[in-house]
Parts: C-alpha cells; sequence; structure tokens
C-alpha cells in the first residue's frame, strides 16, 4: 500500500464534489475552489513522495506557468473565452505528450522489449495529446482570426486523413514492438501534430462549440492514458472526469445543431455554397428600420424576449443590451433572453457574456424553458444570430439546417433583427424570417444600434 | 497489465457523466475551464518526470511543468472570475 494513494483518492473526490457543486450558480464558485484544493493536494503529495527531485527545475516551470496562466486569466476578455479554453486544452494535451514522451525516454533505456502495456499507453497519450495540441491551435486561430474562419477543404482530402490515421496505427504498432529507435517515436509524434491539424481546418467556425467540446474531451482522455502510462490513480480519474465532461457537452452541441459528431468533423459545412446559381434562392423582401421606428415598437410591447448570437460577443454589446433590457423592465415590461445551445462559439458563451454584464442568470432561459414563451411574445430582439433562429430549419427538408432545434422568434408578434449586413449565417444559408410579415431588420453594428436605441427610447 | 487501472477509470467515466449532465447549460463555459484546469493534473506526471535526466528528459519535464502550471492556474483562475459573475436578481 503507498499511502500517497489516500492522497490521491482525496484530491480525486474533491475534484468529483467541485463539479457536483457547479449543478448550480449559487455554489459553482465554491465548487471551483473545491477542486483547486483538491488540485494543491497532489500537486504538494507528489513533491512530497518523489525523492531526489530537482525542486529549482520544477519551482523554475511552476513559477512561470503560474506567470503566464495568471496573466492570461486575469487579462482574457468574456468574449474571448472560446479561444481562451481552445489554447489551454492544447497545454493540457502537450503536457500530457510530454510526459509520455519523457517516460518513453526513460522505459526506452531501460527495458526495450516486451513491455506492450507500456508502450501502448504512451503511444496512445503521444498521440491524444499531440493531437489535441495541434489541433487546439487550429481552433485558437480559427477564433482569433489568425486562420480563416471558413471550412479549408481540399479534394482527397478525407483519403489524406486515412492515410495519416492508419500511418500512425502502424507506427504505434512498431514502436510498441521495437521501442528503441528513436526516429519512429518522432515520426509518430509528427504525424500526430499533421492529423490534428488536418482534421480541425475543415470545420467551420459555427461548428467551434463542437470542436472545442471535444478537444476537452480528449485533453482529458490524454490526461487519463497518462496515468495508465504512470499507473497514477489521480491522472486517471481526473482525466476521466475531462474526458466524460467534454463528450457530454459536444452531445449535447451536437443535438443543438441536429447533426452527428462525423459529419460536424467531415462534413464541413459553411462553405460558399452555390447560392443563386441552381435557381432556387427565393427573392426576399425585408423591411428596413431605423432604431427610432424600431423604439416605438418597444414602447408598446409588454413582453420583449432577446436572442443573442455570436454577433453580440464580435460587437461587445453584453452592456449595451443589458442597458436597453433594464430600462424596458423599468418601463414595468418583462425582458427575457433566451439562449440556444449552440449560441456563440462554445458552450454557455452568451451566459458567460451576458453574465458579465450583470444580467441576472434567472432571466436567461433555455430553448426548451422559453419556445413556448413566444407565442405571446410582443418582441422577439434578435442580436447577431441567424440560424438558431432559421424557420427554414423545421419545414425546408432541402435546408441544410433542416431539423436543428430553434428558437421560435417567428411566432412573436414582432421580429426585430439585427445584423451588420445582409451576409448569410455561417451555415451559408439565407434566412426566411428576414422576409416574414412580421420581421423588421435594423441594421448596424450590435453596440453603437443598441446604444441609439436606448437614446430613442429615452426620448420617446 | 493491470486490470485495476481499467476498473478506475471506467468507474470515473460513469461518475464524471452521472454528475456532469447535472450541469445547467448557463454554466457550461466555467465547466470547459474548470474540467481544463483539472485535466492539468498532468502537472503530477510532469513533476515525476523531471527526475528521469538525462538533458532530454529535462526539457521534457521541465516543459511539461510549464505547460501543466498554464493550465491549472489560469483555468481555475478564470473559473473563479467567471463564476464571480453569476448572479440572482
Amino acid at each position: 500500500m503507498h499511502w500517497e494513494n489516500i492522497f490521491y483518492v482525496l484530491s480525486s473526490i474533491l475534484f468529483i464534489f467541485g463539479i457536483k457543486r457547479l449543478s448550480h450558480p449559487r455554489t459553482a464558485r465554491s465548487g471551483n475552489l473545491i477542486a483547486s484544493l483538491g488540485m494543491l493536494i497532489a500537486i504538494v503529495t507528489t513533491l512530497v513522495i518523489s525523492d531526489s527531485l530537482s525542486y529549482e527545475l520544477i519551482g523554475i516551470g511552476i513559477i512561470i506557468g503560474t506567470i503566464i496562466g495568471a496573466f492570461f486569466a486575469m487579462r482574457v476578455k468574456m468574449t474571448q473565452m472560446p479561444q481562451m479554453v481552445a489554447i489551454f486544452n492544447g497545454f493540457g494535451g502537450i503536457a500530457s505528450a510530454l510526459v509520455a514522451a519523457a517516460e518513453f525516454v526513460n522505459a526506452s533505456k531501460s527495458f526495450p522489449y516486451g513491455e506492450i502495456f507500456t508502450y501502448s499507453t504512451i503511444s496512445l497519450s503521444l498521440f491524444i495529446g499531440t493531437l489535441t495540441f495541434t489541433g487546439s491551435f487550429i481552433a485558437f486561430g480559427k477564433l482569433q482570426g489568425f486562420v480563416s474562419g471558413k471550412p479549408i477543404v481540399f479534394p482527397g482530402q478525407q483519403l489524406l486523413n486515412g492515410l495519416i490515421a492508419s500511418s500512425i496505427i502502424g507506427l504505434a504498432v512498431y514502436i510498441v514492438l521495437f521501442p528503441n529507435d528513436l526516429n519512429y517515436f518522432y515520426l509518430l509524434v509528427a504525424m500526430s501534430a499533421v492529423i490534428g491539424i488536418t482534421l480541425t481546418i475543415p470545420i467551420g467556425g459555427a461548428d467551434m462549440p463542437v470542436v472545442i467540446s471535444l478537444l476537452n474531451s480528449y485533453s482529458g482522455i490524454a490526461a487519463a492514458s497518462t496515468g495508465f502510462v504512470l499507473d497514477n490513480n489521480a491522472l486517471i480519474i481526473s482525466g476521466a472526469l475531462v474526458g466524460a465532461s467534454g463528450l457530454i457537452l459536444t452531445n449535447i452541441m451536437c443535438k443543438g445543431m441536429n447533426r452527428s459528431l462525423t459529419n460536424v468533423i467531415f462534413g464541413a459545412v459553411g462553405l460558399e455554397q452555390d447560392t443563386g446559381s441552381d435557381g432556387e434562392a427565393k427573392e426576399i423582401n425585408i423591411k428596413s428600420y431605423s432604431t427610432e421606428e424600431a423604439a416605438m415598437i418597444f414602447d408598446t410591447a409588454e413582453k420583449i424576449i432577446v436572442v443573442p448570437g455570436y454577433g453580440l460577443a464580435v460587437a461587445q454589446a453584453q452592456h449595451a443590451v443589458r442597458e436597453v433590457a433594464d430600462y424596458l423592465s423599468g418601463k414595468g415590461k418583462k425582458v427575457l433572453y433566451a439562449i440556444h445551445p449552440v449560441a456563440g462559439r462554445m458552450p454557455g458563451h452568451m451566459n458567460v457574456l451576458l453574465a458579465e454584464a450583470n444580467v441576472p442568470y434567472d432571466q436567461l432561459k433555455d430553448l426548451d424553458e422559453v419556445n413556448n414563451e413566444f407565442e405571446d411574445c410582443d418582441v422577439a430582439l434578435v442580436l447577431g444570430a441567424n440560424d438558431v433562429v432559421n424557420p427554414a430549419a423545421r419545414h425546408d427538408a432541402s435546408s441544410p439546417i433542416y431539423g436543428m432545434p430553434i428558437l421560435d422568434v417567428d411566432k412573436s408578434q414582432t421580429v426585430i433583427i439585427n445584423k451588420r449586413t445582409m451576409n448569410t449565417g455561417f451555415a451559408g444559408v439565407q434566412n426566411e424570417l428576414f422576409g416574414y410579415d412580421n420581421s423588421i431588420m435594423v441594421f448596424g453594428d450590435a453596440k453603437d444600434m443598441l446604444q441609439q436605441l436606448l437614446k430613442d427610447l429615452k426620448e420617446l | 497489465m493491470d486490470i485495476n487501472i481499467l476498473t478506475v477509470f471506467i468507474l470515473a467515466v460513469f461518475v464524471g457523466i452521472e454528475i456532469i449532465t447535472k450541469v445547467p447549460p448557463t454554466l457550461h463555459t466555467p465547466l470547459m475551464s474548470g474540467s481544463n484546469a483539472i485535466s492539468g493534473i498532468a502537472i503530477v506526471g510532469a513533476i515525476v518526470s523531471t527526475k528521469i535526466g538525462g538533458h532530454y528528459g529535462t526539457w521534457l519535464g521541465l516543459a511539461s511543468v510549464i505547460f501543466a502550471t498554464v493550465n491549472v492556474v489560469g483555468g481555475f483562475m478564470v473559473t473563479d472570475r467567471m463564476l464571480k459573475m453569476f448572479r440572482k436578481k
């Protein structure tokens, strides 16, 4: 019996309790604290039990890591959370891969043959960790705008991925059988890095919630497989928790788009579609209103539902929307926010933005809660959301978003839609909602438009 | 090969599914960043790997300590920053 295991189990229990407390916003903050205490126990235990550690080296690493981590944590804007989580997933992945690499160097020196389990788990950890790292980097680049948010596809892409995947399997098998050749180890790492890139570049911006969730899951699986290598329960349990978490979120995101995971990864939705060229694109007549005219509609409304989308995040309009909502509630109107599961670029993105703007969380309603509220709603205000409010998803079997659960904004008395331009959403589909009789477009940047709207409301 | 560690892994996945499905959508972003911090548990392996030694082993160990620490510290801190903003009326 190794007594350190008691402490590792304790820290795992604290992780579980910590996540359990995330089931309510009231207890969530303490949950995060409990989980971080679990991490502290795991780190201290490791430092105490391991003999002949180089404390200088570890100290330097921890100090550098703390400075970088704290800097990002304090400086990141809430609108940039998807990028932050993406890059951190990558760091988690690479950390696991590096540990596996160090173990490989160690193991190939001391027991070159026969340790099938050790070398299999090392290969697995190297593969997933490296893939997570490069994949997260591409996801980060797409979110930050370094890499085009549009899917990047080329002929033979699936074939190429297939070839890389088979070469990885081949290399892993070879390494397990003949571990003392470092060249194959380098090749495995390189190929894993390449497949992380080639699997992520064809995925479009609007599918990022799925990709980030999936990479989150991978970073957990990488940690768990490193736990197998080191025979360490703390890594195995924590990795399994994170892996499960990412997988559940991936599943929720896929359901939110009515697509399978395979379709998201290999489907490349969001390509420039040949809109119009096939003569199917319908002309839609839109009504464009000024903020003044929109203000008059709000003035007579009793119940208003705000539908935020990615455009709200881009325009940093979360504070502006809260000011408008506060003004309207001050006039005795009922204001709710309807949050679609895939609104924004990561799970819960809109909720965090609105929380930052001090919107109480009990005003934020998710799809199931809010959809029957539109029936007696006077004004639905759609801010930079597109595909998640496209009624074609309900009835047009030829639409790429057919079957996706949407917010039924079209059932409200009036729908006021704010967009910057008439460009299509990320699914590349024109939204028929904009041409509906009860729809009104107010063009402009969400923040400017909301500030102007507030001014106009006050002048009424 | 040790079947025990597979048992631990599978049980932990079930526990994870059980508790994570109870996290409401409004907290999904903090859940991700928090679980991200937890995947920084690789720091435990990173610390151990620094003693593998040799030029190669030392640098791999140091790099993994840095990456894992960024993950742990940044992850928990940013989660706290977010959760502190969630409030009721």
